[in-house]
């Protein structure tokens, strides 16, 4: 059986995919899909629970929650990818560089690994925004560089096992260098696992950015994000639920699909590690 | 004529936690253009580190080229930079490996992986070397080459990849060719298929081929020259039929006694005969001649010096005490 025939099988891993998808979809359509602006303040209409006109009730300046919502969905995708993507980069490389070449290259970029993982990863992001700027780039530049140790320990045990393979000898045999030998014969197959942590990254960046902007030192407003609509919800929760609940179903789902994306990847890729 | 390939006292050893191991120990040997040269002996007395060591593919710790010299068309290996050997493999020498299964990408199609080689040494644009790829495929006798040329490796058959791996292997028409044990891992059908291609094909590019196998049955079939390998030496050089009609070495007569012969009269009785023991280890090499121990006629001074590597006949080299004193 072949990775599709068992991914479909995969109830778990469709439901994920389809919620990925959907939030793709939102976010593309933003514009289109949004009610009314999302900055559209109407001080006659503060704090009103869902209606037709705003389905999912509005914030306590009058904004409707729905259209926030969705243009806030563009945010975490983009803190999603681009942060998993600047990880993954250099997880890459470093992962790479140290399981091809071994010895003090290998310790040094190891030890890196070991002195990152020793920083409690939030409260870092933490101190540092708080001397730089809040902003998105910033947000998705700090995430990334805080995330990357996990692959990079990943692609070093790929590359210290694939290495050693045969055809890897081969690739020298017909004058490979080893940038090539790298690039196009070893990472290629290590890409598989590569694939799973960088989905199971986009949801943990997700996560971080709203925890972030709960905390006010994320997205500022008024631009929306999941994470401020939170904060107003939390303000006001005594009065008005949906402030709290959608954004907060929004990120429960969207991490959620990320993560039985990605375990339904690595369990068609190997049904062995299903578990 | 030139000689293609020329091995003078070739000493390659791995440093281990447990001592040095001298896993090629002074081997000479010397190939003409068009030649083939099978290398016999049993696992572990380091016919493959021999290939690799021919390369320069050793892999550097825990591995060196202690001493000795491999010049490939007149040119001394050991005085090239590494870019400069990067730039041979392939073009110069090339190598196929033993076992199809696990010796080519299996995420890259066969085709581009011939294109590849052709690419890095030939400088081929991309659809020239696609067009390369899809007749060398066709030159190693696989059917609807265009189509083949884009499966993936786990989509063929053994002997199919094992084309696929001479394909690329001659694909840059190299001076010389290592083949590691090309038929170990195939059935005997598709052995004898894969040797004539070996065969034909070298003929047609004017390659040399190093043949090492541990079966004499595929030298006699393919080679001119053998040399016979023991822990790390080799104990016997010749042409292909002087060393199968009158073999010198007590070790190579232990090989060819122990192989079944063909059918015939008494064939039916006759046991076979095997050498009694094992390789030596070689972390502690005996003194002396390292098959002292399980020779037959061996005598003291086996024991204590180590035989010369000696011509006893144009052509025919024996390291052994008995035979030369």
């Amino acid at each position: 059986m072949d990775f599709w025939t068992r991914f479909k099988k995969n109830k778990l891993a469709l439901g994920g995919s389809f919620i990925v998808v959907l939030f793709f979809v939102v976010s593309i359509f933003a514009p289109l899909l949004s009610p009314h602006d999302p900055g559209e303040i109407n001080l006659q209409n503060v704090l009103a629970p869902p209606s037709a006109d705003n389905p999912l009730g509005t914030d306590e300046l009058g904004r409707d929650v729905l259209s926030r919502m969705v243009w806030g969905s563009r945010i975490s995708l983009k803190v999603g990818f681009a942060s998993t993507g600047i990880a993954i980069l250099i997880g890459i490389v470093l992962g790479a560089v140290a399981g091809y070449y071994g010895g003090w290259v290998d310790s040094f970029i190891m030890r890196a690994v070991d002195i990152m993982l020793c920083f409690p990863t939030f409260f870092l992001i933490l101190a540092v925004i708080a001397f730089l700027e809040p902003s998105i780039w910033n947000i998705m530049a700090i995430i990334g560089l805080t995330g990357w140790m996990g692959i990079t320990r990943l692609v070093r045990a790929d590359f210290i096992s694939l290495k050693e393979r045969e055809f890897v000898q081969a690739a020298r045999a017909i004058g490979a260098g080893d940038m090539r030998i790298i690039f196009i014969h070893i990472l290629p197959n290590a890409m598989a696992s590569i694939l799973v942590a960088a989905t199971f990254g986009i949801a943990g960046a997700i996560l971080t950015e709203s925890a972030l902007s709960f905390l006010g030192i994320g997205v500022q407003p008024p631009t929306p994000s999941w994470g401020n609509i939170l904060t107003a919800g939390k303000d006001n929760i005594d009065i008005a639920w949906w402030l709290s609940f959608f954004p907060g179903l929004a990120i429960l789902l969207t991490v959620l699909g990320y993560n039985l994306l990605g375990e339904g990847i690595r369990d068609s890729l190997d049904p062995r590690l299903r578990g | 004529m030139a000689k293609v390939l020329q091995v003078t006292n070739l000493r390659t050893c791995f440093d281990t936690d447990s001592g040095t191991v001298r896993a090629v120990d002074g081997v000479d040997l010397s190939l003409e253009e068009g030649e083939t040269l099978g290398i016999a002996g049993e696992s572990g007395c380091g016919k493959t580190v021999l290939a690799l060591s021919i390369m320069r593919l050793i892999p550097s710790p825990p591995g060196r080229i202690a001493s000795g010299q491999v010049m490939l068309d007149g040119v001394d290996t050991a005085r090239l930079s590494d870019e400069e050997m990067r730039k041979i493999r392939g073009r110069g020498i090339s190598m196929i490996f033993q076992e199809p299964m696990t010796s080519l990408n299996p995420v890259i199609p066969v085709g581009e992986q011939i294109a590849e080689a052709v690419r890095l040494h030939l400088g081929l644009s991309r659809k020239d070397a696609t067009g390369k790829a899809v007749e060398m495929l066709k030159t190693v006798g696989i059917p609807s080459p265009s189509e083949r040329a884009k499966e993936y490796p786990h989509q063929m058959s053994g002997g199919m990849r094992q084309r696929v791996m001479i394909a690329i292997a001659l694909s840059c028409r190299p001076r010389l060719m290592l083949a590691d044990e090309p038929t170990t891992a195939l059935d005997v059908t598709i052995q004898a298929q894969i040797l004539d291609l070996i065969d034909r094909l070298k003929e047609e590019a004017k390659t040399s081929v190093v043949l090492i196998t541990h079966d004499l049955g595929v030298i006699a079939e393919a080679a001119q020259k053998v040399a016979v390998m023991y822990a790390g030496l080799v104990v016997e050089y010749s042409s292909v039929r002087e060393l199968y009609y009158e073999p010198r070495h007590p070790y190579t007569v232990g090989l060819l006694e122990s192989r079944p012969g063909p059918r015939g009269k008494g064939a039916r009785n006759r046991h076979l005969k095997v050498i009694p023991g094992t390789v030596p280890n070689l972390y502690e090499l005996p003194p002396g001649c390292p098959f002292h121990n399980r020779c037959n006629v061996v005598m003291d001074r086996c024991k204590m010096e180590r035989p010369e590597y000696t011509e006893i006949s144009e052509g025919h080299y024996v390291r052994c005490w008995r035979i030369s004193p």
